[in-house]
């Protein structure tokens, strides 16, 4: 493994909380308000940390499992993805499904341990968290077949690294076609705004908050550095499809991707700022819309390659 | 000018889908004057070094027809009755546009068996052209509205006018304008008669009207 494949790794475990502050901060300048720091959220996770966890009587050994096997499925998330942009050879066959697959256990045991709380408002985040990410999958897995399609590679690496200068001369639409189709699934996945809004609490509408409302002390340290860590592997997604067409390598490559990374939160907060949630049986449609830009994609990519 | 030709057939494709999925009407309205204007620069992308006075005069008639006039006749009608949204459509919007997926689907299917002997600049002129067609013809048979059905002619029109383009290229320039003035005429009395739908029966489901006694 060369350099830039480990300090890829190395940014994502540390600068994932920068980037939810950077979505906050964002939000808070488009609202007028000075707005938390821009490290809060490693404060909170050093609070967290330092407390003392309480557990439900309902709740059993799934509870206590799940937010440590949650992160460390994330964790083989980052360690598949991170590299895959800036390092030759990084990764196996397929190691894309590995990708959405270990994020999927990761969500799994989330909604289990939601479930084994017994109560019914967690029952109902995790149904919602379930039906979002049943529509998400095929837009993620679809996009990721096109971008393999154009590249012609099988693992992540070849995949991203393919799909650079010549594949958007070639297939520039449909590359275009998938970023969009990411970003969405990037902002259902990560329970953003449209299909979720992050600040609400012990509301009938949220999602990913009402399942971990039972997580307290160390563990819910845990479940936040996850989800801070999922946002930057589908921001990492995103922006190395974004930073593609650049044609970069080495440092420079892996300077521009991460800034892409930090400036996708700009864009999310920028997103969050200007509209407003959808309701509950819009999302799908929302969903669907991405399904059809990824399937779209595959298409023209087919049909501008042969 | 490929690409940009081949950016512009997926934002045609993209304007179905928004039509698809979208039950505000004024949007409807507005995504199908944009989708208008595409079509009437489609001949100014296609002719390349051929571009004669005729064509840039065609795309311009087309452009001001489509993406200003008739959505402006259709904006009235909408005025006119309180409607603003489909609010039960005979297909739901995700179904609709997955059928839009199919669709789009069964046209490149059909255009790599039909093997058409097309001179155009762009490989997928034609499988978007039978998309736009299919995408008219369903909104014209899921959608209860009016607005929504006129809204489909429109597209099926487009659709027509994207093929012709492809296949046939040398239309006569009377032929053209005929089919324009139709167009206009249909348009026009299709306002009119939502119009005196609205004013009779106070909506524009054209479903409801099948129960009218004689």
């Amino acid at each position: 493994m060369t350099i830039h494949g480990l300090l890829s790794i190395i940014a994502g475990l540390l600068l994932a909380p920068l980037l939810q502050g950077i979505v906050n901060r964002t939000k808070a300048v488009f609202a007028g308000r000075r707005g938390a720091p821009l490290l809060q959220q490693y404060r909170d996770i050093a609070r967290l940390l330092r407390k003392g966890a309480v557990f439900s009587g309902t709740t059993t050994w799934i509870f206590r499992l799940a937010p440590s096997i949650t992160l460390a499925c994330v964790l083989v998330a980052l360690v598949v993805l991170a590299p895959a942009p800036v390092e030759q050879g990084w990764g196996f066959a397929g190691d894309a499904l590995l990708l959405a697959y270990a994020l999927g256990l990761a969500r799994f045991l989330t909604v289990a341990a939601a479930l084994d709380t017994g109560s019914s408002f967690e029952g109902m985040g995790a149904s919602r968290e379930v039906f979002y990410s049943a529509l998400a999958e095929p837009a993620l897995l679809v996009g990721i077949a096109v971008l393999a399609r154009v590249s012609g590679g099988t693992s992540l690496a070849s995949i991203l690294q393919g799909a650079g200068v010549a594949g958007w001369v070639s297939a520039g639409t449909a590359l275009a076609l998938v970023g969009v189709s990411f970003f969405v699934v990037l902002l259902a996945e990560n329970s953003r705004v449209p299909f979720d809004d992050p600040n609400t609490h012990l509301e009938l509408t949220m999602v990913h908050e009402v399942m971990v409302l039972d997580s307290s002390g160390p563990d819910f340290a845990l479940v936040t550095y996850g989800a801070s860590l999922k946002l930057w592997v589908f921001s990492v997604l995103f922006a190395s499809l974004a930073v593609s067409p650049l044609g970069l390598s080495g440092f420079a490559l892996l300077g521009a991707l991460t800034a892409a990374v930090l400036f996708t939160g700009v864009i999310v907060g920028t997103v969050e700022s200007t509209m407003a949630r959808s309701s509950l049986a819009r999302a799908p449609l929302l969903l669907a819309g991405a399904c059809a830009l990824s399937i779209l994609a595959f298409i023209l990519a087919s049909r501008f390659l042969s | 000018m490929t690409a940009m030709l081949d950016t512009v057939l997926v934002a045609l494709i993209l304007s179905n889908f928004v039509l698809l999925g979208s039950s505000r009407l004024s949007s409807c309205i507005r995504t199908a004057a944009l989708q208008g204007i595409m079509a009437g620069l489609l001949p100014l992308a296609t002719a390349g070094a051929g571009l004669s006075l005729r064509i840039v005069a065609l795309g311009l008639a087309v452009v001001a027809l489509k993406g200003f006039v008739f959505p402006h006749l259709l904006n009235r009608a909408l005025r006119e009755s309180a409607t603003s949204r489909e609010v039960q459509p005979f297909v739901g919007y995700t179904p609709s546009l997955l059928a839009g997926l199919l669709a789009l689907a069964a046209s490149f299917w059909l255009d790599g068996r039909l093997a058409l002997p097309t001179h155009s600049a762009s490989s997928i002129l034609v499988p978007v052209s039978f998309s736009l067609m299919f995408t008219g013809i369903f909104l014209l048979v899921a959608r209860r509205t009016a607005v929504n059905q006129v809204l489909g002619y429109i597209v099926l029109e487009n659709g027509i006018y994207a093929f012709s383009l492809a296949v046939v290229r040398d239309i006569p320039f009377l032929v053209e304008l005929g089919v324009l003035m139709d167009m206009f005429v249909a348009v026009f009395v299709m306002g009119i008669a939502i119009y005196r739908i609205n004013s009779e029966f106070d909506h524009i489901d054209s479903d409801r009207l099948s129960t009218l006694k004689g």
